[in-house]
């Protein structure tokens, strides 16, 4: 029935995956995490983002594409829309209040 | 005290993550539909061992090999076959059997309609991205006019079908239809039709984006979904009549167009042969169940 996952089951830092945490004065409300392996820049996260807290990052990933990064931590409630939109399964969110 | 996972945990126990990144392309629907059928899964607490995903051939059928959950890959065409004879052997199962629509609606059309027909209960979900993706952009029976395709070099100029309608003609008892940019609305839906007994029906608009957008150079994928989000109109229980999208100007009609009740196959079959034969008729209830 249920399929061992061999690889990524922890996901180390080259990967991504892990929820991405700010130093910042105020409390955070929201973040989220990027699986950037996974992700092949359709860009429908940052499009759809209610209050467009992410924006393509500079770098790229294995295969080539700019994957998001957060740009407005502050902003972001955690309302995982980015996470339903994704096809990829690379972004999820939390919230974190 | 036992930690409650998050929905990023469950959802990486439901896929195959050593599988990822998947197949689809940058920006296709249908990772868009296995991400809200997941989340549905997820959100409705279905029992995961309880649930049996059948796909014939195509883009769309690569599903149930990114699912951790049972699933089947048919021949093509043959999806609601297979997920006819799963729901008869095993009634305990709920069946689900996802396609695109050249392998629901061309090939796969005759067991569409009968399946419905028979009001076998299953939850169908057709992916329609207009043309056929995994052969090279073919003109399919969904193709909207006007718009072109490898074998219609200077556009289609057939009718396309109208899913919802035929759906309801052939008895369906619950017909929605979404687009790939409604995602909290098609997890609703899909929540919605898992616990409805009888032929349930979906059809979600999808972006084939690099054929179909290709070709007739109407952008990349997110320029579908603006187009998607601009172009639908929400009608709830409208006739499935209106629902044609005959070309790329009309207004896709969306929403949840028929939810009614009929006795399904096993039900009007028990009924009848408990009339008809009375105590020699074994009722059967599953492989393990059934005492005789």
């Amino acid at each position: 029935m249920k399929e061992k996952n061999l690889e990524d089951q922890n996901f180390s830092s080259p990967r991504g995956g892990e929820w991405i945490e700010t130093q910042t004065q105020q409390k955070l409300k929201g973040t989220v995490a990027i699986i950037r392996e996974r992700c092949k820049g359709c860009g429908y996260c940052i499009e759809f983002c209610p209050l467009k807290c992410l924006e393509f990052s500079k770098e790229f990933n294995g295969k080539g594409y700019h994957y998001p990064h957060i740009k407005f931590p502050e902003k972001c409630t955690g309302c995982d829309l980015c996470g339903m939109y994704c096809p990829d399964f690379a972004i999820f969110g939390k919230k974190l209040l | 005290m036992t930690q409650t996972l998050e929905l990023k945990d469950k959802m990486e126990g439901l896929l195959r993550t050593n599988r990822l990144p998947h197949v689809w392309c940058s920006g296709c629907g249908i990772g868009i539909v296995l991400n809200s059928f997941l989340r549905a899964l997820i959100a409705s607490e279905t029992d995961e061992n309880k649930v049996a995903v059948s796909c014939g051939i195509g883009c769309t059928a690569r599903i149930s090999g990114y699912m951790n959950i049972d699933g089947f890959h048919m021949t093509h065409g043959r999806a609601l076959a297979f997920a006819t004879g799963l729901k008869l052997a095993n009634p305990a199962l709920k069946t689900v059997a996802i396609g695109g629509d050249g392998d629901m609606i061309a090939i796969g059309g005759n067991h569409f309609i009968h399946a419905a027909r028979r009001n076998i209960d299953m939850l169908v979900i057709c992916v329609n991205n207009f043309n056929y993706g995994m052969t090279g952009g073919q003109a399919a029976p969904t193709t909207t006019k006007e718009s072109c395709g490898t074998t219609a070099p200077y556009g289609s100029f057939e009718n396309p079908f109208n899913l919802p309608f035929i759906a309801d003609a052939c008895g369906a008892v619950y017909v929605a239809r979404w687009t790939a940019f409604h995602v909290r609305q098609l997890q609703l839906s899909i929540q919605e039709a898992l616990k409805k007994k009888g032929f349930s029906f979906i059809e979600i608009f999808s972006q084939c984006t690099e054929l179909f957008l290709r070709k007739n150079k109407y952008g990349a994928g997110l320029d579908e979904m603006k187009f998607f989000k601009q172009n639908s109109v929400i009608k709830n229980g409208a006739d499935t009549r209106e629902a044609e999208f005959n070309s790329r100007n009309d207004k896709i009609v969306v929403g949840k167009f028929v939810d009614r009740e009929r006795p399904d196959f096993k039900e009007s079959m028990d009924g009848y042969f408990g009339k008809v034969l009375k105590d020699k008729f074994i009722r059967y209830e599953g492989p393990l169940q059934t005492k005789i």
